[in-house]
């Protein structure tokens, strides 16, 4: 399957953000999205994701049936999606069910992060790091082919940072794609890097001059 | 699907059920409401028999909103609603099961309560099972007409205020027909069916073209 994007725009509220931003991406590959703070990588994976609509362009997907965007990606982002009463065991069985195509179970994909131990406490009780690890876990559990990643190794200690990037070349050698937006290098050799910069606007050229 | 969608119903019921969930909010708001009226009022039984399915329809309404903010923007807030939005299901039949795990934990104790407020306020027998009944189909159409302003509200830091004055005035004609179905099965002039009927039918109505208002502001909300 493919991931095509299409001059993309995204505007939030009156501000144009980025614009014309255009990528393919293919079975096994991975994309890396950099750029300053602000420069819009989030609101570009919330695009991707469907929680955002873009101003212009758009974004479909090839060769993988009749499933939509949003049921192929598996998308971890800033807020951790964990409920805080619930222990990182339920939170994760509730992530399995609902993203469906289940792969590992709650307690293995705990493991695989280094957290068996936690399983049972409430995730309210997890340090940040923590609830980090217990958040890319969702990665595990359901075997869907995107992985939209939004600063993963951020709270990361370095061998959890180590692990995350055997997961990700694991998946990517599994036929898996990967977009990420990150400052930190995420350790994927041939990955294709896309870098946002503001786009120069008229308001801006007017001030200049 | 289905396994997603149950897992969803659990889930939420847990949390209402845990620490700091809003399981026992909108009970204990309805009982306090229900408990101080007759203080206020003074022991007038009559006035009280009188009023009190008006009473009780009313806190139920208040204790209906008092939680009901919460209902996405909880979700939001942490994240999960990302999750939700990339479900296997369509987003309407999770806005129905989210509706029904809020009125499970909200709407359906309050009914099943409110025969033991009714002796508080001197309400014959006939009465309390009426009013209990009303409730129990009227609750559905607060929880889902509700769950609309929930939607919209569901990204706004303090959305609360702005939930009731968008929802309020959708609720009274549930009030009007729960209060005039639950008068009419103690006298009156109207059979009891027809208000009730109407009742069911509002309770219908709102959870078909609540869960579609609803998904559709999640869906525009972001």
């Amino acid at each position: 399957m493919r991931i095509v994007a299409d001059n993309l725009a995204c505007r939030r509220s009156e501000r144009l953000i980025f614009a014309n931003l255009s990528f393919t991406l293919a079975d096994g590959q991975a994309l890396v999205v950099t750029g300053r703070n602000g420069a819009g990588k989030s609101s570009l994976l919330a695009i991707l994701a469907a929680r955002l609509r873009p101003e212009a362009g758009n974004v479909r997907v090839e060769g993988a049936g009749e499933a939509p965007l949003t049921e192929l990606v598996n998308f971890v982002g800033h807020r951790d999606g964990l409920k805080s009463a619930l222990t990182a065991e339920e939170n994760l069985a509730f992530a399995r069910a609902i993203l469906g195509r289940a792969a590992l179970t709650p307690k293995e994909a705990l493991a695989r992060v280094g957290l068996e131990h936690a399983a049972r406490l409430p995730v309210a009780y997890l340090s940040a790091g923590q609830r980090r690890r217990v958040g890319l876990a969702r990665l595990f559990v359901s075997a869907r082919p995107v992985w939209l990643l939004d600063e993963p190794t951020s709270a990361l200690d370095a061998a959890s940072q180590e692990a995350l990037g055997v997961a990700m070349r694991d998946h990517l050698a599994a036929g898996g794609l990967i977009i990420a937006a990150t400052h930190a290098p995420l350790g994927l050799d041939g990955a294709a890097t896309l870098r946002i910069e503001r786009p120069v606007l008229a308001a801006d050229a007017g001030e200049a001059a | 699907m289905t396994r997603a969608l149950a897992a969803l119903l659990v889930r939420d019921l847990k949390l209402a059920g845990r620490i700091g969930g809003s399981g026992a909010l909108g009970l204990g708001f309805f009982v306090m409401l229900v408990t101080v009226v007759p203080f206020a009022l003074g022991p007038d039984l009559n006035l009280l028999a009188r009023i009190g399915p008006a009473i009780l329809w009313l806190a139920a309404v208040l204790a209906t909103l008092i939680g009901l903010d919460r209902l996405f923007q909880a979700d939001e807030e942490d994240g999960s609603l990302d999750l939700l939005m990339h479900a296997e299901a369509p987003l309407e039949l999770i806005v129905v099961v989210k509706g029904f795990a809020h009125w499970l934990t909200t709407g359906l104790p309050l009914a099943l309560c409110a025969p033991f407020l009714g002796l508080l306020i001197a309400l014959t027998p006939e009465a309390m099972l009426a009013v209990s009944a009303t409730l129990l189909v009227g609750t559905p159409a607060l929880t889902f007409i509700g769950g609309v302003g929930a939607a919209l509200t569901a990204t706004m830091r303090r959305g609360g205020l702005l939930l009731s004055v968008l929802v309020l005035p959708l609720m009274v004609p549930t009030l009007i027909f729960g209060v005039s179905a639950a008068n009419a099965a103690t006298g009156g002039t109207i059979p009891f069916l027809t208000p009730f009927l109407i009742l069911i039918a509002l309770s219908l109505l709102a959870i078909v073209i609540g869960t579609v208002a609803a998904a559709a502001a999640l869906r525009h909300g972001s």
